[in-house]
């Protein structure tokens, strides 16, 4: 299986990972998820910083992706996920799963967006026009996790 | 010697980044806790509450796994990414 973790300040390109993920030999379904900053007109967000821990945050990437792997028959995974300051509607996360049969991709990339929401380290601090604060854990996405043990 | 980072809203809570931790080894995560409260009364505060995850090299641990010399700790708030 071919796995490819990036943490980086940069942008990245839907279409140019989806392209990579399509050479998989044997692969019939590939899945991608994209988070972004949500741009919601009700608040005054005007962007968010996200903190990181260099070193192990690539290191818990990739864990997931093999944790992933040892649970479905996968092709491949990439994992992108973006550090540093954003604005609303900008890219966050992608996660690209190819595998033969669409049921793994579905499965594996949900899985890998929950665990990566509750292991990897990062977080999320949103500037608005009455101030920055660190953005609180939610209890939703532990449950999210706890469906797959 | 231990080195300790912290991240987040705890790193600004201690207005600290990077500390080296000077207690006997091997220890616990809790006991390098306790330690690391004696600095002031800020950091007493800081790093008592229970929801902080710990990282030894950094793999996430327990509280109660052990710490030897030479190992890089890491105490944070819960994890906010995706």
């Amino acid at each position: 299986m071919t796995v490819f973790v990036a943490v980086q300040t940069d942008d990245f390109c839907q279409a140019s990972e989806y392209d990579e993920l399509r050479r998989n030999a044997g692969c019939g379904a590939i899945v991608t998820f994209c988070g972004l900053v949500r741009d919601l007109q009700s608040t005054t967000l005007s962007g968010m910083t996200l903190e990181h821990y260099p070193g192990m945050t690539e290191k818990a990437l990739k864990d997931i992706a093999y944790i992933a792997k040892s649970r479905w028959k996968l092709g491949a995974v990439h994992i992108i996920h973006r550090v540093g300051t954003l604005k609303p509607n900008e890219q966050i996360v992608l996660v690209g799963v190819a595998s033969a049969h669409r049921a793994e991709a579905f499965s594996a990339c949900e899985f890998i967006m929950d665990y990566l929401k509750n292991r990897a380290p990062f977080w999320k601090k949103e500037h608005t026009a009455q101030g920055a604060y660190w953005v609180e854990a939610k209890v939703s996405d532990q449950q999210a996790l706890a469906r797959w043990e | 010697m231990i080195k300790v980072l912290f991240f987040a809203a705890l790193r600004e809570r201690l207005h600290c980044d990077q500390y080296t931790a000077h207690c006997a080894t091997p220890a616990t995560v809790e006991s390098l806790l306790l330690h690391l409260q004696q600095h002031n009364e800020q950091w007493q505060q800081a790093l008592s509450g229970t929801e902080l995850l710990c990282a030894i090299n950094q793999t996430m641990v327990s509280h109660s796994a052990e710490v030897v010399a030479g190992d890089e700790v890491a105490f944070f708030p819960p994890v906010t990414g995706g």
